[in-house]
């Protein structure tokens, strides 16, 4: 009687982890490369001038979104069709839904690529994406309304497996993360998106404030970091270190992530109480940070080896150096002394790049390094030495891009502070923006590397000496 | 018991609803409660007072200012170009590389004029906020009366023309030919209203 095994459909949906780790990296592509059109325009080196569709203010917009959005949402949702299945021991509410997401999420990043360009963006930091119009300009639909909807989508997809394990017995940490992402981001994307619009001047600021931290703090940083409680135990094949660490790391995240949102516009003319209120609680998650990182370098112990053998581990313990190294700087550069210089400067551009790209698009591209033989089925990677030189394309020029932009950003506010005028500020940089071009082509090279060995991984068959240990967990060492 | 710590439902309530909440209430409700009591101006109260700037304009370039704000520089021509010029200052993501607030730290108020205060944002044209995060071109919030019309038309055109060392785009697309369009005009009158609403030294 073979009807009743087939009846019985496997747990994970291998189909939708694809689709979403596929358009993951292909919009990290398009977003990195944007980013690259838009430097170039700070080298007076624009390939396409004079072309209003092209009009380098919109890459600009699109390089943001498209690497939030279109990125790291997509390939978060990849691994989360494969994660909490496995963690909740059930299916996700559904595979239709699955797929409805997967292509209403498609359209609305698709859609906020060609409205930009179109010259329809809006004016929220990172909510840009604009609104459905005729062709004549007038509103047909709001996009954000179907953003709401497609965020709940998301929620109730994935809320559903998590409620029905854990409303009844303790969860692992990574649920932890999980069940309180979904409905962050809904919070967040409603509060962000909406209240700017009815509130001018300082108040809306404030929230303007809280959505760009929010949407780092309470939706990349918690997926990823449960991300990281799932794969680097699975990967190391022992548990994490403390259990009591991880429950103050998440609680210390969950109570001061949100506080933060006004260290953004420190001296602005928001009321100072609020200024205030955003750098105490800044300083006080360093603590937090700092006990997760103990706690995943106190994993590592005994499995040191593991790193420089395993990919994916390397991926993610190069990610959590770079979040430290951002995290400590947060508590610096958030004082009032270091905002009157390093405010409005290439600074803060060099410690975004290193949080977006250094830490949760290092995890993201270890986890489909992880992922992407597992769902095609395979042992290993179609060149393992290919991915070796991806991982160092990104990673020195990662590093170098924050080096050049961090020291950009010092030149900045000291003449700025000095008086001089600024067109020296922008000379005395000059060389340092062209340098920040060249950095950005040799990891955007390295993703595009990447892609490649993807798809020769799934295009060509698997030969018996490939396998050399190096997607899957090695023994550690001995 | 202890266990209830790692159940979804008190995750769920307390992290995720609570949390966020308080952070709302503490970091965004008060914040915008302390100044609500600032008085707010509309776009129409805004346009009463039309600028000298836009009449300079509709002299400087008749034809252009005919063909797309008919009946001269009227109160309801300048609401528009205000409105079209803000429109465009934010899909040209203009705000991205200027910021719209001075700041009371670092010389700023020697380099650009009087400190921003929260009462001067409280307009319309300040709604949805665009004080921005950084500066790659100089603040803008005290532009009004700064610099020429002739100035904008040349700096628009080709921004190396008039600052060979700028990094600022061509915005070719607000020209007709050599003359300002619908675009044009209004970004132009929207950079000379910029700070207008403030007390100058």
């Amino acid at each position: 009687m073979t009807v009743a095994v087939q009846e019985q459909k496997p747990l994970i949906n291998l189909g939708l982890v694809k689709g979403h780790l596929i358009a993951g990296i292909a919009f990290l592509i398009i977003a990195m490369l944007w980013g690259i059109f838009y430097a170039l325009q700070l080298n007076n080196m624009f390939p396409f001038p004079g072309i209003e569709i092209l009009s380098p203010g919109r890459f600009r917009m699109v390089h943001t979104n498209g690497v939030a959005f279109g990125f790291i949402v997509n390939s978060f949702l990849g691994a989360l069709y494969w994660v909490v299945p496995r963690l909740t021991k059930r299916k996700v509410l559904s595979d239709k839904l699955g797929w409805l997401i997967f292509w209403v999420y498609l359209f609305i990043v698709t859609w906020t690529v060609v409205g930009i360009h179109a010259g329809y963006g809006q004016a929220v930091e990172w909510g840009e994406t604009p609104n459905m119009f005729s062709p004549n300009g007038s509103i047909l639909f709001p996009i954000d309304t179907l953003v709401m909807v497609g965020l709940i989508l998301i929620a109730i997809q994935f809320l559903t497996p998590i409620f029905k394990f854990g409303s009844k017995q303790p969860m692992y940490v990574s649920l932890w993360y999980f069940s309180v992402a979904f409905i962050w981001v809904i919070l967040t994307y409603a509060m962000g998106n909406y209240l700017p619009e009815f509130i001018p001047g300082a108040g809306g600021a404030t929230f303007v404030g809280l959505y760009i931290h929010d949407l780092v703090g309470l939706l990349v940083t918690p997926l990823g970091w449960g991300m990281m409680y799932y794969f680097v135990p699975s990967l190391l094949k022992k548990p994490i270190w403390s259990h009591a660490v991880s429950l103050l790391g998440f609680w210390g995240l969950a109570f001061f992530y949100p506080l933060q949102g006004v260290h953004h516009f420190i001296y602005s003319t928001i009321p100072m109480f609020a200024q205030f209120g955003a750098v105490v609680s800044t300083v006080a998650i360093e603590i937090m940070v700092v006990t997760v990182f103990i706690n995943f370098f106190m994993t590592l112990r005994g499995r040191e080896v593991a790193p420089v053998v395993n990919m994916p581990i390397r991926w993610f313990y190069t990610g959590m150096v770079f979040y430290v190294v951002t995290c400590i700087q947060c508590a610096v550069h958030v004082q009032f002394w270091a905002q009157e210089f390093i405010h409005f400067t290439d600074w803060v551009v060099g410690h975004a790049h290193l949080i977006m790209f250094g830490t949760f698009g290092f995890w993201l591209i270890g986890i489909t390094t992880d992922l992407w033989p597992r769902v095609l089925g395979r042992k290993n990677w179609w060149s393992p030495a290919l991915h070796e030189a991806v991982f160092w394309m990104c990673t020195i020029g990662l590093a170098s891009m924050f080096v050049a932009l961090t020291s950009a950003g010092l030149v900045e506010g000291f003449l700025w502070k000095g008086l001089a005028p600024w067109e020296v500020s922008l000379e005395s940089v000059r060389l340092i923006w062209l340098f920040r071009t060249a950095t950005g082509f040799l990891m955007w090279f390295g993703v595009l590397l990447f892609a490649f060995n993807m798809y020769m991984t799934a295009v060509t068959p698997e030969t018996e000496e490939a396998g050399a240990g190096l997607p899957m967990p090695s023994p550690a060492g001995k | 018991m202890e266990k209830t710590i790692e159940k979804f439902q008190f995750i769920f309530l307390v992290a995720g609803i609570g949390f966020f909440a308080l952070a709302f209430i503490v970091s965004g409700v008060v914040t915008v409660s302390a100044i609500s009591d600032l008085p707010y101006t509309t776009l129409d109260e805004i346009s009463q007072d039309v600028s000298p700037y836009f009449v300079a304009l509709s002299n400087q370039y008749p034809e252009q200012f005919e063909k797309y704000y008919p009946g001269g520089p009227t109160s309801e021509n300048y609401r528009e170009a205000l409105d079209l010029g803000r429109n465009t200052y934010i899909s040209e993501a203009c705000w991205h590389c200027h910021t719209q607030q001075v700041r009371p730290v670092a010389n700023e108020d020697v380099r650009f004029g009087p400190v921003s205060t929260a009462a001067e944002q409280q307009n319309e044209l300040m709604k949805p906020q665009l004080m921005g995060t950084r500066r790659v071109g100089p603040d803008l919030s005290r532009e009004s009366g700064f610099r020429s019309n002739d100035w904008h038309v040349a700096h628009f055109y080709n921004p190396q023309s008039v600052v060979p060392t700028s990094v600022m785009p061509r915005y070719s697309w607000f020209f007709d030919g050599r003359e300002p369009n619908k675009k044009g005009i209004a970004m132009i009158t929207y950079m000379q209203w910029l700070g207008s609403n403030v007390e100058q030294q």
